[in-house]
């Protein structure tokens, strides 16, 4: 449902940015909003793809790991799902340096977000996991499995269905929490309209240009997320209309 | 020297807090012996299936499996409860069937048959795949090698879950309520299935069943359970013709009425 509906839309901002664009007065802009945006898209996916790995392996760990790695996994995801990302992000770009480890601006981003959404993800992993019914777990013990050929053959594959669609909200909270990066010196989308906006004080193209900008860029991942699901679950159900 | 059982539950308990499932069970059961278990709901017969597959864990006891330990091994002497790597190795032997089926539904039929030998036992794909074939073939469904359980119907569903199963070598098979959940026409071809392996395989089989007929032509021995205990055991012959058990005779009444 609706897949349509969102490329409609993706295509209408899409359009309405190449109508403005043609103005003098919104084009002025562009160029550098671009610029923008492309660190605003590899802080997003980079960030994404640890927030993954960071959420299977809490989720697993606190699931299966022996008690040390229990205690490790849940403390991370306390901690960072208890404070805020910013308050993450200026710990780790300002406080961190005190303690003689000075991490580059990108990087505390990348980490800061990653691991911020990757200790919600560890939730979404374990109800995915959780969701998958007993009886697949004991033909696997019947089967003579081992729990990680358990895990990697029968239950994860079965569970990452249930997945696709929370770690799409979870990804879309994080390409708008990459904003915040702005207030770490990271020339993102959101830096370079705030500076355009004190120098030029445009604020109506310039604002309008940003909010075009976030809207297809999470618009290009909510139908990313739609047609892997519908892939996905495809496997699973495969025969079942006919 | 007598040759070892197959199966021995010695004096084995499984309590769920205050509730005693099975109390003190005593089973042997003879290499190639087929055993069906009867009894009404609750009166702890799945629970014996479930604890041989090392589903549940016990409480008093110990189950042996060709003469070694299976939820205990030997330390020092002493009997001190299995890991799981002593499990994995004793529950090599057993195999089970589940009233559900419990295939995989993102692998075919094929898939499903060679999965745990390829990961389990490390064979190579082809081998895996020709063994596959042949019980699939066995079961009746050569021709549906490709199909997902999602396009199969419920016999032929738990006739790849015996071919599952059987992939994996197992000595000992358990059966529990296979045809429970298929509608009426369709227990007919798993019975079947079941029927052809007895003959043709040197199985051991151990079955929880409401099909009283099946049982009484295909089992060596029928053994009914009343809460938590074995009632009474025999050939089917007599247990079916001549229940001494006043239980037992109460039970095969209500079965046969409602039959």
């Amino acid at each position: 449902m609706g897949i349509r509906t969102l490329v409609g839309m993706l295509v209408a901002a899409l359009a309405v940015i190449g109508v403005l664009a043609t103005q003098e007065a919104y084009s002025l802009f562009l160029p550098g909003l671009l610029q923008g945006a492309v660190l605003t898209i590899e802080i997003a996916l980079l960030g994404s793809l640890l927030a993954v790995v960071m959420g299977v392996l809490a989720a697993l760990a606190r699931m299966y790991g022996p008690a040390p790695l229990r205690w490790l996994a849940t403390v991370y995801v306390e901690i960072f799902r208890g404070t805020s990302a910013l308050v993450q992000l200026f710990w780790l770009f300002f406080v961190l340096p005190q303690f003689g480890v000075s991490l580059d601006a990108f990087l505390v981003a990348v980490l800061a977000l990653g691991l911020n959404v990757g200790a919600y993800g560890s939730e979404v992993v374990r109800g995915a996991i959780q969701s998958v019914a007993r009886g697949q777990w004991e033909a696997a013990t019947a089967l003579n499995m081992s729990r990680a050929q358990m895990l990697r053959r029968i239950i994860l594959p079965q569970a990452f269905v249930a997945m696709i669609p929370p770690w799409g909200n979870l990804f879309i909270e994080l390409l708008k929490s990459t904003a915040l990066v702005s207030l770490i010196t990271l020339s993102d989308l959101a830096f370079k309209a705030q500076q355009m906006n004190q120098n030029t004080f445009k604020t109506i193209p310039i604002f309008t240009l940003v909010l075009l900008m976030y809207l297809a860029m999470s618009l290009v991942l909510t139908i990313g997320m739609r047609l892997l699901e519908r892939r996905a679950s495809l496997g699973l159900a495969r025969g079942r209309a006919a | 020297m007598t040759e070892q059982p197959m199966v021995r539950f010695e004096n084995v308990s499984k309590r769920y807090g205050a509730l005693t499932v099975l109390d003190g069970l005593d089973l042997e059961i003879k290499r190639g012996e087929k055993v069906s278990v009867i009894g009404p709901s609750g009166s702890g017969k799945t629970t014996v299936l479930r604890m041989l597959m090392t589903l549940e864990t016990i409480n008093d006891g110990v189950i042996w499996v060709e003469g070694e330990p299976l939820t205990h091994m030997h330390r020092n002497g002493k009997l001190v409860p299995a890991d799981i790597n002593h499990i994995r190795k004793i529950r090599a032997k057993i195999g089970m069937v589940f009233q559900s089926f419990n295939l995989f539904p993102h692998m075919t039929a094929m898939a499903n048959c060679i999965e745990a030998p390829i990961t389990v036992l490390g064979m190579k794909r082809a081998d895996a795949e020709a063994r596959a074939a042949d019980l699939l073939e066995m079961v009746g469904l050569g021709q549906k090698k490709g199909h997902y359980p999602s396009q199969l119907s419920g016999g032929q569903q738990q006739r790849v879950a015996i071919a599952r199963a059987l992939a994996m070598r197992p000595k000992i098979m358990l059966f529990d309520e296979v045809t429970s959940a298929l509608d009426p026409e369709l227990v007919g071809e798993v019975l079947e299935v079941i029927r052809k392996l007895g003959r043709e395989h040197d199985l051991t089989m151990l079955m929880v069943t409401h099909q009283m007929g099946f049982a009484k032509e295909f089992s060596d021995r029928v053994c009914f359970f009343h809460a938590g205990k074995i009632c009474e055991q025999g050939p089917p012959k007599e247990l079916f013709g001549a229940p001494k058990n006043e239980r037992t005779q109460q039970f095969l009444r209500a079965v046969l009425e409602a039959g």
